[in-house]
């Protein structure tokens, strides 16, 4: 298959690959896809107070596309907003690595670590506000 | 020594031309070019004496009388005109064939074209070896059934079917039995008569012979059986298929045919196996959570098919780009389903993603070997560390427990 050198780029070196601690409370953590499909992203984005994602690593079982578009989402999240980060359309990766159609649903997947990533975070602070300090 | 990059470790795909062959294919394509057809000049006699010699070749392959070799453009018509053949000219008998699950497309796609007739069809399952059983074929048959195709050896796991058992199994039954024998010729010692079989399909640039030419063997004697043409002409190779004579190619068939009946006993083979098994060896000593992918007892020399756990296959042989190999993953294809022939001897679909399949050939050497080992057990390393599935397996959890949305 034909890819972009972008793509490739991104798949000989990974942006932000490796693991934060799952269980820190401003750690937010994605995981989505199935191993029966064929790729499987984990997300994890470090967010803090004022909802500025810190810091992003990646971990992703799935084809160069699916790497390289994890990959792309961690360089594109950090520093920015839980709000620009939720914005984040699958379309906007595929443009950028010119991912070819079959591949169309590794951005979709990428898109959904974003969300499923954002969404425990919340879980988290809500908990943590449910929760009287002592 | 350096080794020269990329290396070619697909010959189940396709096999390098042998320069010998490619030597006596040449004359035929320039002084020697006449129509083997022509009956009243020398060039004729020429083109025609050297198909008869290449018809004689492909005989002692398998051990059949040259006036059953029928050449073609190929193995997948080869097997279209065997099965489809076969089965319009004895409809009458009736219209259920047997087959299996993991036969090559073109053996599947001809069955299923001829279900379009009014032909039923039996997929056979294999074992988790891989292998179909003559027991199995056995109880498959029915008063109706007509042919049963069933490749020698798998071109996905190497896997090598008892065509000898099947064999005797379908002539009690009187069933005309097809063998697709692509992968195995000049790797396993074939020989018709006492296999059984009625039709066999042989494909060149298998065997380090030119793409573009194969032939059909179609059985002599007794019990008679007969077969119809698909392509209809000038009565070519006894009716059975019309079309002038690739002189040149039949030439290379011939002599790809000499050099594989060749392997068979000058160790080729073992040589070759001596390498297939450097490789296993060199990377499961390397690297853990690999599967071998069927049979490993019953399996050609050449072939090693495993999965790399936790490690999807289109991602490792972009990794292995100085490798050329082939990967079951569905990334590497359009139809995002896994290898079907994995699927269908049970290989989990997880695994089915993380599967390569190497096939080592007559012109790799030892140092090629030691280089994929080193390449591809730094990629699998690096691709693990990058790995959510290989992490939660270092923390001890089990995968099948998280429930993951399909997508």
């Amino acid at each position: 298959m034909a890819y972009s050198d972008k793509l490739i780029e991104h798949y000989e070196n990974p942006r932000n690959m490796g693991s934060l601690d799952k269980n820190a409370e401003d750690v937010g953590t994605g995981l989505v896809g199935a191993p029966a499909c064929g790729d499987v992203m984990k997300l994890q984005l470090k967010i803090n107070d004022d909802g500025i994602i810190e810091d992003a690593k990646f971990k992703t079982f799935g084809c160069g596309s699916a790497i390289a578009s994890s990959s792309l989402v961690t360089e594109m999240v950090k520093g920015k907003s839980i709000d620009f980060a939720e914005g984040i359309k699958n379309t906007m990766i595929a443009e950028e690595l010119a991912l070819p159609p079959v591949k169309i649903h590794c951005s979709v997947l990428a898109e959904d670590a974003i969300k499923a990533a954002i969404a425990d975070y919340r879980k988290k602070q809500a908990e943590r506000a449910a929760t009287p300090s002592e | 020594m350096a080794v020269k990059l990329p290396i070619y470790l697909d010959n189940h795909a396709t096999t390098p031309l042998d320069p010998r062959v490619l030597d006596e294919m040449l004359p035929y394509l320039t002084q020697h070019f006449g129509n083997a057809a022509s009956r009243n000049h020398s060039f004729g006699w020429t083109a025609n004496e050297a198909v008869e010699r290449a018809r004689e070749q492909v005989a002692a392959l398998i051990g059949a009388d040259p006036k059953e070799i029928i050449f073609t453009s190929g193995a997948t018509e080869s097997d279209n005109l065997g099965i489809i053949g076969a089965a319009r000219f004895n409809s009458k008998k009736g219209k259920h064939i047997i087959t299996s699950k993991l036969e090559h497309k073109a053996v599947l796609d001809s069955c299923h074209a001829l279900e379009s007739e009014g032909f039923e069809i039996t997929f056979l399952d294999s074992d988790p070896d891989g292998l179909v059983k003559p027991e199995q074929v056995e109880a498959a048959i029915r008063p109706d059934t007509v042919l049963c195709a069933i490749m020698m050896a798998n071109n996905e796991i190497g896997t090598i079917n008892p065509i000898a058992e099947i064999g005797a199994v379908c002539r009690r039954h009187n069933v005309i039995f097809h063998v697709d024998a692509v992968q195995a010729l000049g790797r396993v010692a074939i020989d018709v008569v006492a296999m059984n079989v009625d039709l066999m399909a042989i494909s060149a640039h298998k065997m380090y012979g030119p793409k573009g030419i194969g032939a059909l063997y179609v059985r002599r004697g007794r019990p008679r059986f007969r077969i119809e043409p698909l392509i209809h002409g000038g009565g070519h190779e006894r009716g059975l298929r019309s079309g002038t004579l690739p002189v040149h190619q039949i030439v290379g068939l011939g002599s790809a045919a000499k050099y594989a009946l060749e392997a068979l006993t000058n160790g080729e083979n073992d040589r070759i196996k001596a390498l297939r098994d450097r490789l296993w060896e060199g990377l499961s000593k390397n690297l853990d959570h690999l599967f071998i992918n069927g049979s490993w007892e019953h399996r050609l020399p050449n072939n090693l098919n495993c999965s790399f756990a936790y490690v999807e296959g289109e991602a490792l042989m972009m990794g292995i780009k100085a490798i050329a190999c082939s990967s079951g993953s569905a990334c590497t294809s359009a139809s995002l389903e896994p290898s079907y022939v994995l699927r269908a001897l049970g290989v989990d679909v997880e695994l089915a993603h993380t599967s390569m399949r190497f096939g080592v050939g007559r012109f790799n050497t030892e140092e090629e070997i030691d280089f994929a080992i080193e390449l591809i057990t730094e990629k699998v390393r690096w691709l693990r560390q990058m790995s959510p599935l290989y992490e939660l397996v270092q923390e001890g959890v089990d995968l099948k427990s998280i429930q993951w949305a399909a997508h």
